[in-house]
């Protein structure tokens, strides 16, 4: 086996991307902006100690948006040859005839496309730097470990090792032109272990950097797994009630993801998020400051322009519980009369949605351990599942599952349960907020606990 | 309803240039290195969607995208690889990569291919055209109006209208040969309602394998406006839900979502060839209550879960779940069926073709009984009348599963009384359908807005239940 990357049979650059904006405008457009995407992905699946799937590819695509005045179309084509590109600009001339004035449509002013100057560490060749036969062995190696730490477990739904690349150009008729390159690579393991009664119980546990050189060692993911794994086992059911719930970091992103769904500017200007037009009010308790940077250097959600060619920026979303900025692109920026907050997101096809860069809950004082310690009586939530959040009402309620928390221990493993509250009281009921901020993706929280919520049972 | 098929493979021969010898040869490579099977799984899809908001034509957009999956089996191994540059070097090249998964020696050469008929399920739909942008565009427009006319209340309205054409063709080194031309539409209409402070959002849509005639015909964009409309206003008069076990009526249609996730996903074969779904080894035990019978049918003519052959090529069918609350057998793909010893029964499915086919669900139902809906409502004392739902989700390993109600009502001495704020419905897949007492006569399968979500990849699917009832199971509220 080798490890070749696919190489495009040709390089598409900049000044293809400036040309596909060109045809537009000569096509009639009064404004265009184009997007080029390519991909390479690398995927092995380790089971039960036997090679299970090798995946290798690579893809490539535009995307073009065009505008006539106010009214805009877009258009994309993984069909990359002349006659393809012909295709893109004339379906999107079409289109663009049958769609609405809209004074708030447009691309940025000229003065406000940048991209940010330096390196922010987001590309590294070393994740295709293993031959093929060495990242079956990081897969292999990650579940053998999970597999190795109990007797309990001798089922696996495998392991994993995963690269991939991509870069991205864009450029529109307005003088921008910017160019990106990323890369990833992960290392995971989902053990499953079964107790005497024959209850199985499955988790899993990862490292994913944009380095090679930074994964954690595939016997650490391993083990770590099956520790996630053996502590579900045996889990019971306990009654409804009301008591103080720990949510430790993987699941506590979920809160923090509502608040992220809430400043959405589209939700925003159509008034349909708990937190529209509440901007320079109190909506959370004081311990909770929440920033999205889209600057930090190896970042997850960095990049050095949004998807409209805006340089990404630091911004602070909560100050001590005040409403200090929205997530905002150009259009629902000029909708609510605020700037862009450079948070377009866009992908190949439509208009530009809105993104997060690095988004983050900024941490306390106290270790989860002091955390745990503090309750008399609680449940600690390590697992969340369903799309159980209403950003419109702050309705909130997911499936469950953690461990009882009895005069600070975790004492047995807790499962088919249901958390409910309302994030309007959620985030005003946070009693503490952890100290153990780790980025493991582009979004991170620590530990909370909350105050007030509702657990469904027997 | 045609019966005969469109000319794919012709549109794939012509338009993309290739030939039975390119196929024939992409195949020999990929078993080069040995190996059981190997299969090429062309796509082209295009796609158009087109969105009214704050009732302006905000946007229009149209793409197009291609490719080709190359895969070689060996035993339990799947070799695999795409690309969307299709030239024959491309092929080529994407084969030998995936024939890197087998070691031994060379496969006999493949020649010649068999091609299937097609069961015609769905109508065959013609190039897009000005004529019909303007018809979707005035299918939203109406929806729009419709929507704000319901209620002075409404204040926001979203309708869109998306379409794809999706052209496969599937060759396998066993000859097998098959091609599909599948459309699949879908409007949708999202609205919020206001009321002083109060704010609640509902939201309506559906479709299917159709075009553009369904919504003149069938279901209107007034009927979908209205229901999102009314599901809205009713939620600003909505209280706390309950929380706790409590008797749980659902309505008929998509509440059978509650089957996709507490029994569906845990029968698809691969789970349980691999032992990691709850469910693994009951075959031919109680799931469970007697009256409980459970199908996956991809054969009903026009339905978002439909497919005249899967995206292995081999044709779809209906499968016996669970009969009678006995566990009868599983959802397979060709890998699956081959390892287990058992049918393959046309299920296995990819998002596109940069994706791996596994056992996936086409539509998936339980079918009517015997009681009156408003019999089975007067049945409960104190419980939950539950007609429409958000997502869900399970865990196949240990069974649980929830699913988020989005419209649902107490019911009170037999009667049905306040709307209820949205709550997630939690329980345990081999053990909640057996809590099953009642089941209606009234069987209904969805308005065809499905997408299932498995190992990252997305496909469209049905969901159907008449009204039943269930003795206990865990609302997910906040009123004790």
């Amino acid at each position: 086996m080798n490890s070749t990357v696919t190489v495009t049979s040709h390089a598409i650059d900049q000044e293809f991307v400036t040309d596909i904006v060109a045809k537009a405008l000569r096509a009639g457009a009064s404004d265009a902006e184009a997007a080029f995407g390519e991909g390479d992905e690398f995927e092995t699946l380790v089971r039960l100690g036997q090679v299970e799937q090798l995946k290798e590819a690579g893809s490539r695509a535009l995307g073009l948006r065009v505008f006539q005045g106010t009214r805009t179309a877009s258009t994309s084509t993984s069909d990359l040859s002349p006659e393809g590109i012909e295709q893109l600009v004339s379906g999107a001339m079409a289109l663009v005839r049958v769609t609405s004035e809209d004074p708030y449509a447009g691309l940025p002013e000229r003065e406000e496309f940048g991209t940010l100057a330096g390196d922010l560490d987001l590309y590294y060749e070393d994740v295709y730097s293993l031959p093929a036969i060495e990242r079956i062995e990081y897969a292999r190696r990650a579940e053998a470990a999970a597999m190795a730490a109990d007797t309990r477990i001798q089922n696996s739904g495998g392991g994993s090792f995963d690269a991939a690349t991509g870069r991205k150009i864009l450029a529109n008729s307005r003088g921008f032109v910017g160019e990106s390159r990323r890369s990833s690579c992960s290392i995971s393991a989902q053990p499953i272990a079964q107790s005497p009664d024959g209850g199985m119980q499955r988790d899993y546990w990862y490292s994913s950097q944009r380095s090679l050189a930074l994964l954690d060692s595939p016997e650490s993911v391993g083990r770590e797994a099956a520790r996630r794994t053996l502590r579900k086992l045996g889990a019971r059911r306990v009654p409804t009630q009301r008591v103080s719930l720990v949510f430790a970091p993987e699941v506590a992103r979920s809160i923090l993801g509502a608040i992220l769904g809430a400043v959405n500017g589209n939700a925003v200007y159509r008034d349909s998020s708990f937190l529209a037009g509440k901007l320079g009010e109190t909506v959370a308790g004081s311990n909770l400051t929440v920033i999205d940077d889209g600057t930090m250097v190896g970042g997850f959600g960095s990049a050095p322009f949004d998807g409209e060619g805006l340089l990404t920026r630091r911004k602070v979303v909560l100050t001590q519980g005040v409403l200090t900025s929205y997530l905002l692109n150009t259009y629902t920026a000029r909708k609510l009369g605020l700037q862009s907050t450079g948070n377009a997101a866009r992908g190949l096809a439509g208009s530009p949605g809105i993104g997060a860069g690095n988004f983050y809950l900024e941490p306390g004082e106290k270790t989860p351990e002091e955390i745990l310690a503090e309750i008399p009586n609680g449940l600690y939530v390590t697992d969340l599942i369903g799309h159980g959040v209403n950003i419109v009402t702050g309705d909130y309620s997911h499936g469950a599952s953690g461990l009882w928390i009895e005069n600070g221990e975790l004492i047995y493993p807790v499962e088919e349960i249901t958390v409910a509250g309302n994030l309007k009281e959620m985030l005003h009921n946070i009693s503490s907020v952890g100290n153990d901020l780790i980025f493991r993706s582009a979004m991170a929280c620590p530990t909370l606990c909350i105050e007030g919520m509702t657990i469904a049972g027997e | 309803m045609q019966a005969a098929s469109p000319d794919t493979r012709k549109f794939f021969y012509e338009h993309l240039g290739l030939n039975d010898q390119i196929l024939e040869r992409c195949l020999s490579e990929a078993l080069s290195a040995g190996g059981d099977y190997a299969d090429l799984y062309f796509e082209y899809i295009t796609a158009s969607s087109l969105m009214v908001d704050e009732s302006l034509v905000k946007s229009a957009s149209q793409g197009i995208s291609a490719g080709c999956g190359l895969r070689v089996v060996s035993g339990e191994r799947t070799g695999y690889a795409y690309t969307d540059d299709l030239s024959p070097e491309r092929l080529m090249r994407a084969a030998r990569t995936a024939a890197l998964i087998a070691s031994g020696p060379s496969k006999q050469q493949v020649q010649g291919f068999r091609e299937s008929p097609s069961a015609g399920l769905y109508p065959i739909a013609s190039a897009g055209s000005d004529a019909e942008t303007a018809a979707k565009l005035e299918l939203i427009q109406r929806a729009n109006r419709a929507a704000r006319a319901y209620d002075p209340r409404i204040v926001q309205v979203q309708a869109s209208f998306a379409d794809e054409l999706r052209r496969i063709l599937v060759a396998g080194s066993d000859g097998s040969f098959a091609t599909d031309t599948q459309p699949l539409a879908r409007l949708s209409v999202s609205v919020i309602a206001k009321e002083g402070e109060n704010i609640a959002r509902g939201s309506s849509g559906g479709g299917g394998r159709v075009l553009l005639d369904f919504f003149l015909t069938n279901k209107t964009p007034e009927y979908f406006a209205t229901e999102a409309a009314r599901q809205a206003v009713l939620q600003l008069g909505a209280v706390p839900a309950p929380a706790g076990e409590m008797p749980v009526v659902l309505g008929p249609g998509w509440p059978g979502v509650l089957l996709h996730e507490a029994v569906g996903h845990g029968l698809e074969a691969d789970f349980n060839r691999k032992k990691t779904s709850a469910f693994a080894g009951l075959v031919g035990q109680m799931v469970a209550s007697p009256k409980v019978t459970v199908v996956d049918n991809g054969t009903m003519p026009n339905r978002r879960g439909s497919l005249n052959v899967d995206d292995e090529g081999s044709p779809t069918q209906e499968t016996v779940l669970i009969e009678n609350g006995v566990l009868k057998g599983y959802m397979s793909d060709k890998l699956s069926a081959r390892l287990m010893g058992i049918a393959d029964t046309g299920n296995g499915r990819r998002e596109s073709y940069q994706h791996i086919p596994m056992p996936r669900m086409t539509n998936t139902y339980m079918l009517a009984g015997e009681d009156d809906p408003q019999d089975i409502i007067r049945s409960v004392r104190r419980g939950l009348y539950a007609v429409n739902f958000g997502g869900g989700q399970v865990d196949i390993t240990n069974g649980k599963f929830v699913f988020s109600a989005s419209e649902a009502y107490l019911i009170e001495d037999g009667r049905i009384t306040a709307p209820v704020k949205n709550a997630t419905l939690i329980g345990n897949g081999p053990e909640a359908l057996k809590h099953v007492s009642m089941v209606g006569h009234d069987l209904q399968l969805d308005e065809g807005v499905g997408t299932c979500g498995k190992a990252g990849q997305s496909v469209p699917v049905g969901v159907g239940m008449p009204t039943i009832k269930l003795d206990k199971m865990t609302v997910g509220g906040t009123r004790n």
